[in-house]
């Protein structure tokens, strides 16, 4: 992140400097921050909802049920996961959530399982790989159905728009698969 | 089968919350009072995430503003135009791992000026349908556990992100 960070910033202000821009690179600095505080006060809400119903999976032991009825899968692509772990719950919600694209569970669910993730961290501050694969399968939105692009779509008058849910279906699933694929050759290169 | 789906995804959320409370119910917890004791440590976490979400969030807002980002997506369009890629597609490819928001005005944009039947709209919806926000899953989960050493995982991550955009391509041409 440090690498592409320091890239993104020094060629941002060298082509703003070129290209007359620099009014509304300035501008923009200040733009990107009003959103991280709106992101983040949104972000507050729908965090602290899903803790307050993880809350109530923990103390009702639910949590462990779940995850014990999920391990068998889940397992299967996080090795080091032990036993009923809580973890398994939170991957396994988070899934769920993406698939059916409930965005506003996905990201609480997926901050929930990172942190339990964190608990069988022995390096902190070091990512671990099961925290990389669990990333990567995120980063990769598997989705049943696009309902903002169908939403769209119809909005402006397609006469179909649930044409693109095969071809958006087959694309996630191609490249879901490819992006474990290149963790697994990167894992195996450095490990 | 569309409708089904949508009504399954408005069902799951109140389903999974009555059978939670009532689950809890019967186990004898006080589900009021262990809500809010979960919905407690919300703001400690999104402290804790802000800083990687606003550091991100500049960089992105002003690549996109300097004019870097016309930059690299006109080197795209001239690296792909042999494979017939319009210009909306390449913009799409660049904007939906930057950003959530702005994936989503530039969509309702194209479907506005290239026609909702377009290849460029076509095209553009199974990108924007099949690629992810990556740098704001980056910052937000990496932020949640203030993980600093990230190791190989960027890489992968804008390697996947390529490959699934050349995906999307391929698999739009193959349909439309």
């Amino acid at each position: 992140m440090n690498v592409l960070w320091l890239i993104m910033i020094c060629v941002s202000v060298v082509f703003a400097i070129f290209t007359g821009h620099l009014e509304a690179f300035t501008k923009s600095i200040f733009d990107g921050a009003k959103s991280a505080v709106e992101v983040s006060l949104y972000l507050l809400g729908i965090v602290s909802v899903w803790m307050g119903i993880t809350k109530i999976l923990e103390d009702s032991g639910l949590i462990h049920r779940i995850a014990h009825l999920f391990k068998p899968l889940i397992c299967r692509l996080f090795k080091n996961i032990p036993g009923d772990h809580p973890s398994i719950t939170a991957i396994t919600l988070n899934v769920l959530a993406n698939l059916f694209g409930l965005g506003n569970a996905a990201t609480p669910l997926g901050i929930q399982a990172m942190q339990d993730l964190d608990t069988l961290n022995e390096e902190k501050g070091l990512i671990t790989p099961e925290m990389m694969t669990f990333i990567v399968i995120n980063t990769a939105s598997i989705q049943l159905i696009p309902f903002s692009v169908i939403g769209i779509l119809a909005s402006y008058g397609h006469r179909n728009p649930a044409v693109v849910v095969l071809p958006v279906l087959i694309s996630t699933a191609i490249s879901a698969i490819t992006a474990l694929l290149v963790l697994a050759v990167f894992k195996r290169i450095f490990r | 089968m569309i409708k089904s789906v949508e009504y399954i995804s408005l069902l799951i959320i109140p389903l999974f919350l009555l059978f939670t409370v009532l689950y809890g119910a019967v186990k004898k917890v006080r589900v009021y009072d262990s809500f809010v004791a979960g919905a407690k440590e919300g703001p400690a976490i999104i402290l804790k995430i802000f800083p990687y979400l606003l550091t991100i969030f500049v960089a992105i807002k002003g690549f996109q503003a300097s004019g870097a980002f016309d930059f690299l997506r006109d080197a795209f369009y001239s690296l792909f135009a042999f494979l017939g890629v319009p210009i909306e597609a390449v913009s799409m490819a660049i904007v939906k791992p930057l950003s959530g928001s702005a994936s989503t005005a530039l969509f309702a944009d194209i479907v506005q000026t290239a026609g909702p039947e377009s290849l460029a709209t076509q095209m553009s919806a199974v990108i924007m349908g099949s690629a992810e926000t990556t740098f704001y899953v980056l910052a937000v989960y990496l932020g949640a556990v203030g993980i600093r050493k990230t190791r190989y995982l960027v890489p992968v991550c804008l390697i996947a992100d390529f490959i699934g955009i050349v995906v999307a391509v391929v698999v739009t041409r193959w349909f439309f």
